[in-house]
């Protein structure tokens, strides 16, 4: 059925890959700004934004078409749908000043490079999987690498780099502030990070194997038969994944982390001088990073696209075995994705949910907290994992 | 005066973890979030005016019928914006209230200016201008901001009255214009 | 396709190279040298060393040009006045160049460069396995004597910034 599309060229496909991943990722991480909105007026005991409605008339009709649906348009309008679309077109068409004491190609250039971390390192996520023709699972993900983890690492480190030159572009002192904030606690982070997801991949690399970083290879490990076999790593691992949780709320400069841009103490932060369309774009980085952290997260301690523990997708799909469809790598597919999206939306509502509960942190708390408690925490959960697991695959 | 120095508790280990503390905030929140919303939405829900409320000023006829003002101009000496502009005038002779002897021709209330005081319904002796339950006044010019009688009337309405002060003395005169003698 | 790229990759790397050492702003010397780590990353890419190249980002994009961008953001430090060549670094850069240009020519007459079968060179290169045990076979005494210098020079710097009240607490 697909086969047209195996025939393309590589270079057509890979681009063809490229366009759909950025034209899924960037409105998902508008919705998740509304979704924020909206989380926050219900904690707050607000309907949020309900009132947009597109008018009937003018290019917007085919808008307001929808919108006038009886049930359907007046759920999507109490869901603030067609305010999203309002907020794009402002943000797109609104004018976009340019401070005049700023350092223009920096100024210009910061907006653009928080793009290039916040829509490649997706392209590392295995997102789904199906059974080909052999029965073997196969990921569904742009590029299955054998250093998927390590890849994803790297290319959302290079995601500070856009606050840094954003904060020091913008020439005067809050955002300024707000990029030596960002650079600094992504240094302090980024070690317990990664410290925390080794005893995974101590587990999953058993004497013997290949050797791998492959986060298709993490999930596979986690839907193995029999009870260690079956069970999550955040269960076997718990404080592996707080630590992992803990660093990923400040790699993402959420809340309590959100230090760079902590509006109490810094107006704005880095992106204090920024409006309009550049402005959007920092705001569509961070909440691709969310989205791609925690997938990551949910492919490490959470079994991925596994509904349950020891539940693992091919039991799911013996159990639809009755429809007569269920074994079509299409509906096994697009059943894992679903699986999967349903772990990160609930991971992004956790993001927003801590953020409307918690306060924001002190800078030296956060320095205190990464370099005194979660680094050594780290080590010590990275050294006691690794005798255990020593000790029990040597047995 | 002695002074005591309480010694701060030292903090638990699961205190100085934050957990247990942010575990609580994120069930509140989560509480909060199921709940219904509290927010009144403005114009297709009104907020219940308490009674007393103290609104847009208007004019109020008695239960007869009968406009209460007597034009004696007191508010509009009192206003202090100097936001009311009586114009007063006479009552025909063939009126049904001719003794009443005057009645306002024209009463405007700029309410760009009115600052809500109440200090009109205060000084009036008629109990013919009252602050009421009307909050929300909005034009798009401002010659649509001055109330004028006709509108006043109509956001008044008619009052409950207990004394019929003017109906009373009517009465008292026919009296005694009937029976002067029992004087 | 390859070897358009590998020129792309290379004129980068060199391109910013160059940019790091004659730019006058720090803060873009500091990413001309992110753009060349990337461009070398590149190149380990089309080697297929794709654990190298990610290790490069990494460790060097990813966390050491951040660190330098911090200490630069931190210390405000101007570019501008340049001290004009001393003796001193007039002829240390020379001894330096002299021993390049002696080490490439040397290199180039004598260096034994092993032209192995491609097949092999990829499996080493791409093996997160293979990397492993020459680092810690082969390789395992060089890889600790880095280390040991590498917390030397950490316990140094420490040493160096941190303020003592009294010489007894150095010894």
């Amino acid at each position: 059925m697909f086969d047209f599309y195996f025939e393309l060229p590589l270079l057509v496909r890979l681009l063809l890959q490229g366009t759909v991943v950025i034209l899924v990722l960037f409105p998902l991480a508008a919705a998740c700004s509304m979704a924020e909105r909206k989380i926050s007026a219900w904690i707050q005991g607000r309907p949020g934004p309900n009132r947009t409605k597109p008018p009937l008339a003018g290019f917007l009709a085919p808008l307001g078409l929808v919108a006038s649906i009886p049930v359907l348009g007046t759920l999507l309008q109490k869901l603030g749908i067609f305010q999203l679309a309002a907020d794009g077109g402002k943000f797109t068409f609104k004018e976009d000043p340019v401070p005049g004491h700023v350092n223009k190609f920096y100024f210009i250039l910061a907006p653009i490079a928080s793009m290039i971390p916040a829509l490649s390192t997706v392209a590392f996520v295995p997102f789904g999987a199906y059974f080909d023709a052999a029965g073997e699972l196969v990921p569904v993900a742009l590029a299955n690498v054998d250093v998927g983890l390590l890849a994803v690492f790297a290319l959302g480190s290079l995601g500070v780099y856009s606050l840094i030159l954003a904060g020091w572009a913008s020439n005067s002192k809050y955002p300024f502030l707000g990029g030596v904030r960002a650079s600094a606690q992504l240094i302090s982070y980024e070690l317990s990070m990664t410290l925390s997801v080794l005893p995974v991949f101590l587990w999953v690399n058993a004497p013997g194997g290949q050797g791998t970083l492959s986060l298709f290879d993490v999930v596979q490990s986690q839907s193995q038969p029999g009870f260690w076999g079956g069970t999550w790593y955040v269960m076997t691992m718990p404080v592996s994944a707080f630590i992992f949780l803990i660093a990923l709320f400040a790699e993402t400069n959420r809340q309590p982390f959100d230090m760079p841009e902590s509006e109490a103490d810094l107006v704005g932060g880095f992106h204090t001088e920024y409006g309009a369309f550049k402005w959007s774009l920092f705001f569509v980085a961070e909440y691709a990073h969310m989205i791609v952290g925690s997938g990551i997260f949910c492919l490490l301690f959470l079994g991925g696209w596994n509904p349950l523990p020891w539940v693992p997708l091919a039991t799911v799909i013996d159990w639809l075995g009755f429809l007569p469809f269920a074994a079509h790598p299409l509906f096994v597919g697009l059943l894992s994705i679903t699986l999967f999206l349903g772990k990160v939306g609930f991971f992004i509502f956790f993001f927003m949910w801590v953020r409307w509960t918690l306060p924001r942190f002190r800078y030296d708390q956060v320095m205190t907290l990464g370099w005194k408690k979660l680094l050594p925490l780290s080590i010590a959960n990275l050294i006691v994992y690794a005798l255990g697991i020593a000790w029990l695959q040597t047995r | 005066m002695a002074v005591v120095t309480v010694e701060r508790k030292p903090l638990t280990f699961l205190e100085r973890t934050y957990l247990p503390n942010i575990a609580a905030g994120l069930a509140t929140t989560f509480k909060r979030m199921v709940q219904p919303v509290e927010t009144l939405e403005y114009p297709e829900q009104r907020p219940a005016i308490p009674a007393g409320y103290r609104g847009v000023p208007t004019l109020v006829y008695d239960p007869n019928g009968r406009e209460k003002c007597v034009s004696c101009q007191l508010c509009e000496f009192v206003c202090p914006p100097k936001a009311i502009r009586i114009t007063p005038g006479e009552i025909a002779h063939d009126d049904a209230n001719a003794h009443v002897e005057k009645r306002p021709e024209e009463f405007k209330i700029d309410m760009l200016r009115c600052i809500y005081c109440g200090l009109c319904q205060e000084v009036c002796p008629e109990e013919a201008i009252w602050l009421q339950n009307q909050y929300s006044m909005t034009g798009y010019t401002r010659e649509e901001m001055v109330n004028d009688k006709k509108r006043l009337y109509e956001l008044g309405g008619t009052l409950p009255d207990t004394h019929f002060k003017w109906d009373k003395k009517k009465a008292a005169e026919e009296a005694a214009a009937h029976g002067g003698a029992h004087h | 396709m390859s070897d358009l790229l590998f020129h792309l990759f290379a004129l980068l790397s060199v391109a910013c190279a160059l940019g790091v050492v004659f730019n006058k702003n720090a803060v873009a010397s500091a990413l001309c040298f992110l753009l060349s780590l990337v461009g070398v990353a590149g190149l380990f890419v089309l080697l297929d060393a794709f654990l190298l190249a990610v290790l490069l980002v990494l460790v060097y994009a990813g966390a050491v040009v951040a660190l330098f961008l911090f200490i630069i953001m931190l210390l405000d430090m101007q570019g501008g006045d340049r001290k004009r060549f001393t003796k001193a670094t007039l002829l240390s850069s020379t001894v330096a160049a002299g021993l390049l240009v002696t080490g490439l020519v040397s290199f180039a007459s004598h260096g034994l460069v092993e032209t192995a079968d491609p097949a092999t060179v990829k499996v080493v290169g791409s093996s997160l396995r293979a990397y492993a045990e020459q680092l810690f076979t082969v390789y395992l005494l060089p890889v600790q004597i880095v280390g040991f210098l590498l917390l030397i020079a950490m316990l140094g710097v420490i040493v160096l910034s941190k303020k003592f009240e009294g010489l007894e607490d150095v010894k």
